[in-house]
């Protein structure tokens, strides 16, 4: 094989490609204005939906009223709470969104209370409706400082100090500093973010190259030059990978500039906790992550190769690559999933391990023996990924399907 | 010159089991000479070309291209051979310049003699007004003329046509049997596969004809008209293939 041979593949292809709308949309536009408009854009629309939910007062209905008139008339009070005339199929006016939700209060509330009887209120709530879980919420803070109020009445009326009730409090800290706190949060996300990009900006390059060529009629012509196909087929993995790790790089970069933007200008439209979060990012751990997931976008890029270079035109090929992004993307996703943690099995586990040591990484944890063994065994199945994009590129099977 | 001897290709096929594609296949072009595979559809004329540019591998048998074994010196033979087929094969979104110039690259050219071959091809083709045009942007006939360019530019011995005026229009087509004819005059070996039979007739100096596999039949035009009894090449074809009693 011939290294000058790879670099002149790799420069046309690199060249055709960022010629290539398709390319130019999956690499550049997406990662860098895609993130911007995913945490701006949905994020305030998100709080502003929110805000939105919560500034409305909610419709809500008391069955049941009579027995207690007291009740009535301090829910009718609230500034909170809109109430509506009761009717037989409140569940209905529930699940219709005509009301937001509704309490029942039980026969003789007022004189079972009275009397120190245990009795039940019932809330009914449309679960998973924003609205209504607010509504709910309100009516259940009513009757808990109703209660707390009965309890307090009834203590003083005994001559018992309410401190009865509280013999202690209890307060929870946070001892870990904030970067670590962040990297908690996004330890997870980080890396299954990142490979969900080396996917996104390796796949349209890759299956073009291999797949693309084959309908077009190009791969016939290219394998009739006097070059090593092993050179040939490196010329155009380099430039897959390069594709995929320069979407990897814009992206980062975008949610850089996102994140300065964002502590400097937009902050209004962030909610605190993902502000605070984006301010203690720890940019060792980050390049870790990065240097981590390396092997991984060598794994993917080759992979995608292998699909490009098995389907008989770019239709097949596009067929292929779902379930393959489906299957990188369903083990990163599972190591983000909270209690999952690293141990020797899982750092020899695909995708899982390099997700698992980025989380680590992210909340300033970094086993150095964990971390070596990943590296390495990552770096083998990229080795083995590459290897096997080589040996089907001269397969004649493979090349000229049909 | 290519000279071939019981050249064999057999694929395998999950459905069909082994499929003999070549069936021990013997023939000789000369240089200044052009050869006419004909066949029909699936007789085995673009095996036998691809196993003469490389691309397959010869299941038994030998072959070889202007003195190299396909076999043991592969990267040898392709830089012998210049191979053009029906689609004219270019990259839609490089220039005709650029084109030329990364096959020219990929042949070992480089430094002042890669721009003065382009320019004395472009020149001689006609293409310098369009080379700085994207391929997807030419008409067929100036796709034609770049990948003409493109299969010249390490002037190869010899050159290899696979269907070279399938679904081309007249005036594209013409320009290639010319091209042909051209390759000729300046002493390459050419071998060209077609079905067309007036193509043939109008190229070739030596005709063989293949069919599932097997060269049923090779000769000049006058001397298959001879062994057939017949007044054109479709009727030799015919008779040649079993296709009537």
């Amino acid at each position: 094989m011939s290294w000058r041979a790879t670099r002149i593949v790799f420069g046309k292809e690199l060249r055709d490609s960022l010629r290539d709308r398709r390319t130019i949309i999956s690499m550049i536009v997406v990662p860098v204005l895609g993130i911007p408009l995913l945490m701006f854009g949905v994020g305030a629309l998100t709080v502003k939906t929110m805000m939105k939910a919560r500034a409305e007062v909610p419709r809500v209905m008391v069955v049941g009223a009579e027995n207690s008139p007291q009740v009535q008339a301090a829910l009718h009070d609230a500034k909170n709470l809109q109430l509506v005339p009761a009717s037989a199929d409140f569940t209905n006016a529930v699940v219709e969104k005509r009301v937001r939700a509704v309490v029942r209060l039980p026969a003789d509330f007022d004189a079972a209370v009275a009397r120190g009887e245990p009795s039940q209120v019932e809330i009914f709530e449309y679960q998973g409706d924003v609205k209504s879980d607010f509504a709910a919420g309100d009516l259940d803070q009513f009757f808990s400082n109703l209660r707390d109020t009965t309890v307090r009445e009834r203590l003083t009326a005994r001559g018992v100090p309410v401190a009865v009730l509280k013999p202690f409090s209890i307060q929870r800290q946070n001892v870990a500093p904030p970067a670590k706190v962040t990297g908690s949060l996004l330890g997870g996300l980080l890396p299954y973010f990142i490979i969900v990009l080396c996917l996104t900006g390796a796949m349209y390059p890759a299956l073009d190259v291999t797949a693309g060529e084959k309908e077009r009629g190009t791969m016939e012509t290219i394998l009739c030059c006097p070059v090593a196909r092993t050179s040939l087929v490196l010329g155009k993995f380099l430039m897959v990978l390069t594709a995929s790790l320069g979407t990897v790089i814009l992206a980062l970069l975008s949610l850089s500039g996102t994140f300065l933007f964002a502590k400097h200008v937009g902050a209004h439209s962030l909610p605190p906790a993902v502000l605070q979060s984006i301010t203690t990012l720890d940019p060792g751990a980050l390049a870790g992550v990065f240097l981590m997931l390396l092997p991984v976008a060598v794994m993917l890029s080759a992979l995608l190769l292998m699909v490009g270079l098995i389907a008989k035109n770019f239709r097949e090929a596009q067929s292929y690559a779902g379930p393959l992004m489906l299957v990188a993307v369903v083990p990163s996703i599972a190591a983000a999933l909270p209690g999952v943690e690293l141990n020797y099995r899982l750092a020899w586990v695909p995708l899982v391990n390099a997700c698992l040591a980025g989380k680590e990484m992210m909340t300033g944890i970094w086993h150095w023996n964990y971390l070596a063994l990943i590296f390495a065994s990552a770096s083998l199945y990229a080795a083995a990924a590459l290897a096997a994009a080589v040996w089907l590129f001269h397969r004649e099977a493979v090349l000229f399907r049909s | 010159m290519i000279e071939t001897r019981q050249l064999t290709k057999v694929f395998r096929d999950r459905k069909r089991g082994a499929v003999c594609a070549v069936n021990a296949l013997t023939l000789r072009c000369e240089p200044g000479r052009i050869y006419g595979l004909l066949g029909a559809n699936g007789a085995g004329k673009t095996t036998t070309l691809r196993l003469l540019a490389t691309l397959l591998r010869p299941s038994s048998g030998s072959a070889a291209v202007a003195g190299c074994d396909v076999v043991r010196e592969p990267e040898r033979v392709r830089s012998l051979i210049g191979f053009l087929s029906s689609g004219t094969a270019l990259y839609g979104r490089l220039t005709a310049r650029e084109t030329v110039e990364y096959f020219g690259r990929l042949h070992g050219l480089a430094g002042a003699a890669l721009p003065a071959r382009i320019r004395e091809l472009f020149a001689t083709l006609g293409i310098a007004e369009f080379a700085d045009r994207r391929c997807d942007k030419l008409s067929s006939g100036m796709k034609q003329k770049v990948s003409i360019a493109r299969t010249l530019v390490h002037d190869p011995p010899v050159m290899i046509f696979d269907e070279p005026t399938l679904g081309l229009d007249v005036m594209t087509a013409r320009a290639i049997v010319q091209f042909i004819r051209d390759c000729r005059q300046r002493g390459k070996t050419v071998i060209l596969s077609t079905h067309v039979m007036s193509e043939a007739e109008k190229l070739c100096d030596r005709i063989g004809i293949i069919d599932r596999g097997c060269l049923r039949v090779e000769g000049t035009l006058p001397e298959l008209r001879a062994q057939y009894g017949a007044a054109d090449l479709e009727d030799v074809f015919v008779r040649a293939v079993g296709g009537e009693s």
